[in-house]
């Protein structure tokens, strides 16, 4: 069809869409782009196909960084597990494991994300929210009976990585070579901790960044099937980020990590292909598949223009995705259902390799046994039931979405250029530049839920008269028993170790950290080796790199 | 002098803005702070992971009418301990709130412990500034029948 034709088409369909809808009020999706009512081949057009899409694995990456995708291979099923004991998961573990996963997930209690150990903690609140964890033994125990050479490990493991370095020292003492272990270092951004999610920050910028080269340049030595990052974009859009923000910020921050590890004297190719990134998947349904799809071509270009990568592997933009738990709501929490489910069809439409769909009572406390197991069954009905896996990038092509993928593809490349112009992510966090971003965008999301122009239902929409209070079971508190003899065990872990080996260890720690060329993440791992415990060693990396106290942006 | 201009129209609601225990997440924080200073209000806002003791601390030196407490990874259960501390100094006429996520058997506890009202997920902006406004006023007018030592 000639353009002509369309261009007559067009105007007399826009008559006829303005007689018929004259107030039609303008409408935008969350990264503020303006949606029209129609697209066509006058916004996206098949002659730009090479140039926008290709194909699968290939340059430009729109379609997917495999050349199979999901045909090929599904996504990891990465659901999140943390339980209150060590003893605990490990039951859940080998339950899970029983029924076929093939990867682990490991979710520590706060207190561990705070560099506490359990004797520290008001008992009250250990193990509410994931595993208390503080030592090898722990770890031992968690792992106890897992074949952990034959299992991915995904680690929320935050700076400077003590639950990693609890793994190698158990794989040490059960003699598994660490060139056996794959998995990924979860929450190693200590970025995205800083400007928004506090709760894994725990030591200062400088001190952080050093450490997670250190991690970095160990891990690529010892342990090479190991992700030492995972670039976290998830934090960013729950704290508010648009999802173009969301998604220039990580890339912006990538950037950062990779012009640390040139300037460490490492080799982009030694590095990149390590590299994984995290991301949000809200419930703006297009614009997410359009977000991710727009990632996959801008961190492809950044590989080859910044850091003149050759190997392939080391412009696939491998991530991972969880749906949003800021979209959910406690009002009649069995909706969630479906928004989750919804979700999960953007990640997957977006070309995702690992999702974890929430429960959808999160918004009303940890996810009970029940909501886990729906959620799971979540990801087998996308996977198995509605023929999500038999194209690849099946939207693609689509006149909408490829202009949506091209103006989220523009304002990513904007933020970025704004992050460069503050001299990059680093200065960009120090001064505030992001949080204000970030402040800013999540305070004008609110303002639209208050006037009612951004509707979630059940909350400013359809809000019911009475909601029935059984549908808002929650997961009952961990048993205080329970807690108390694991508290018990660590002490006696504590009274039964090699004193001295542990106060060599930790000087050697101090020491490393001092010094400007000692590698600082070995001797975390040769610390843990000697039973040193995870808030001793975090203890010792404050006292010479300074405490994270983020900075406030009321 | 500043006390006999204070008039009812003058009154400013005087809200600490906080998090005790363990979790980070503050977008919830912000955000109420934002709108409370908005409101009219005085907002005295502190970053995550206070201590019960500093609360207090910050109470009674900031002349604090109601503390609003975010807990979204359940911190909310220390709450009955600050309760108790803000009794033992004698200032159980501030108004205590909690917002976030806590469960509804966790609500009758925390309003056993005293806590005066919990704001789940998904609440109105002009219900909370409402409701804050008007505990603030309560706890101003109770507390000018204590005595300070």
């Amino acid at each position: 069809m000639s353009n002509k034709q369309i261009d007559e088409g067009l105007k007399q369909w826009e008559e006829l869409y303005s007689k018929s809808l004259p107030n039609d009020k303008p409408r935008t999706n969350r990264s503020n782009i303006k949606i029209k009512p129609i697209y066509t081949p006058n916004d996206w057009d098949s002659d730009r196909y090479m140039e926008d899409l290709g194909f699968p694995g290939e340059e430009p990456m729109a379609r997917g960084i495999y050349p199979t995708m999901h045909r090929g291979q599904t996504w990891s099923q990465r659901q999140l597990v943390g339980l209150a004991t060590p003893e605990l998961y490990n039951t859940r573990v080998k339950q899970m494991i029983a029924n076929g996963a093939n990867a682990l997930s490991m979710i520590p209690c706060n207190s561990v994300y705070r560099g506490l150990d359990v004797d520290l903690v008001d008992p009250v609140l250990l193990g509410t929210c994931g595993i208390t964890i503080n030592t090898v033994g722990d770890m031992a125990k968690c792992l106890k009976d897992i074949p952990i050479d034959k299992m991915s490990i995904g680690l929320n493991d935050p700076i400077p990585f003590t639950m990693l370095a609890q793994v190698l020292a158990h794989a040490k003492n059960i003699n598994v070579p660490w060139n056996k272990l794959t998995g990924t270092s979860n929450q190693s951004d200590y970025i995205s901790h800083y400007v928004a999610n506090h709760m894994f920050f725990r030591l200062a910028l400088k001190g952080s960044r050093r450490v997670q080269m250190d991690e970095i340049s160990f891990l690529r030595d010892n342990c090479p099937g190991w992700n030492p990052v995972s670039v976290v974009g998830q934090h960013m859009q729950q704290a508010g980020a648009t999802p173009a923000e969301a998604m220039g910020l990580t890339l912006s921050t990538a950037i950062q990590y990779g012009n640390d590890c040139v300037e460490r004297g490492m080799l982009p190719d030694s590095f990149l292909p390590r590299f994984t990134f995290f991301f949000d998947i809200s419930i703006s349904y297009f614009e997410e598949i359009a977000k991710f799809r727009a990632g996959r071509r801008v961190w492809a270009r950044i590989t080859k223009e910044r850091f003149g990568a050759k190997d392939p592997r080391s412009s696939r933009f491998k991530f991972h995705c969880q749906t949003s738990g800021v979209d959910l709501t406690r009002v009649q929490p069995l909706n969630n259902i479906a928004r989750v489910a919804i979700q999960g069809i953007a990640g997957i439409l977006g070309g995702c390799q690992s999702m974890h769909t929430d429960g959808y009572d999160e918004a009303l406390s940890c996810p009970t046994e029940e909501a886990a197991l729906i959620s799971v069954a979540t990801q087998n009905i996308l996977k198995d039931e509605a023929g999500l896996t038999d194209v690849i990038d099946a939207l693609g092509g689509s006149y909408y979405l490829e202009t949506l993928t091209n103006q989220m593809e523009e304002e990513i490349e904007a933020t970025i250029s704004r992050i460069d112009a503050a001299g990059g992510m680093f200065l960009a966090v120090e001064s505030g530049l992001v949080q204000g971003i970030i402040g800013e965008s999540a305070m004008a999301h609110q303002e639209k839920v208050d006037s009612g122009e951004h509707k979630i239902v059940g909350v400013n929409a359809y809000v019911p008269d009475e909601d029935d209070a059984s549908n808002r079971k929650v997961q009952p508190w961990p048993d205080q028993n329970i807690m108390a003899k694991h508290i018990e065990d660590f002490c006696s872990f504590k009274e039964n170790r090699d004193d001295a080996a542990v106060q060599r260890s930790l000087d050697k720690l101090s020491e490393a950290a001092k010094s400007d060329n000692q590698n600082v993440y070995e001797q975390v791992v040769q610390a843990t080796i000697n039973n040193a415990t995870q808030g001793e060693i975090i203890t010792r990396l404050r006292d010479e790199l300074g405490f994270g106290n983020p900075l406030i942006n009321a | 002098m500043i006390e006999e201009k204070t008039t009812k129209e003058a009154f400013k609601p005087r809200v600490l803005v906080t998090k005790i225990g363990l979790d980070g997440h503050d977008r919830g924080s912000r955000i109420i702070a934002a709108w409370l200073r908005d409101a009219g209000m005085e907002v005295i806002y502190t970053a995550p992971w206070q201590e019960i003791s500093t609360v207090v601390k910050l109470v009674q030196e900031e002349d604090v009418d109601v503390i609003g407490l975010s807990s979204l990874a359940t911190d909310h259960l220390l709450v009955p301990k600050l309760m108790t501390a803000l009794s033992e100094v004698g200032y159980q006429h501030v108004k205590v709130v909690v917002g976030g996520i806590v469960p509804d058997a966790d609500e009758l506890m925390l309003l056993d412990a005293g806590v005066s009202k919990v704001f789940h997920t998904g609440s109105a902006k002009n219900d909370v500034i409402e409701a804050i406004g008007a505990l603030a006023n309560k706890a101003r007018n109770s507390s000018s029948s204590i005595t300070f030592n």
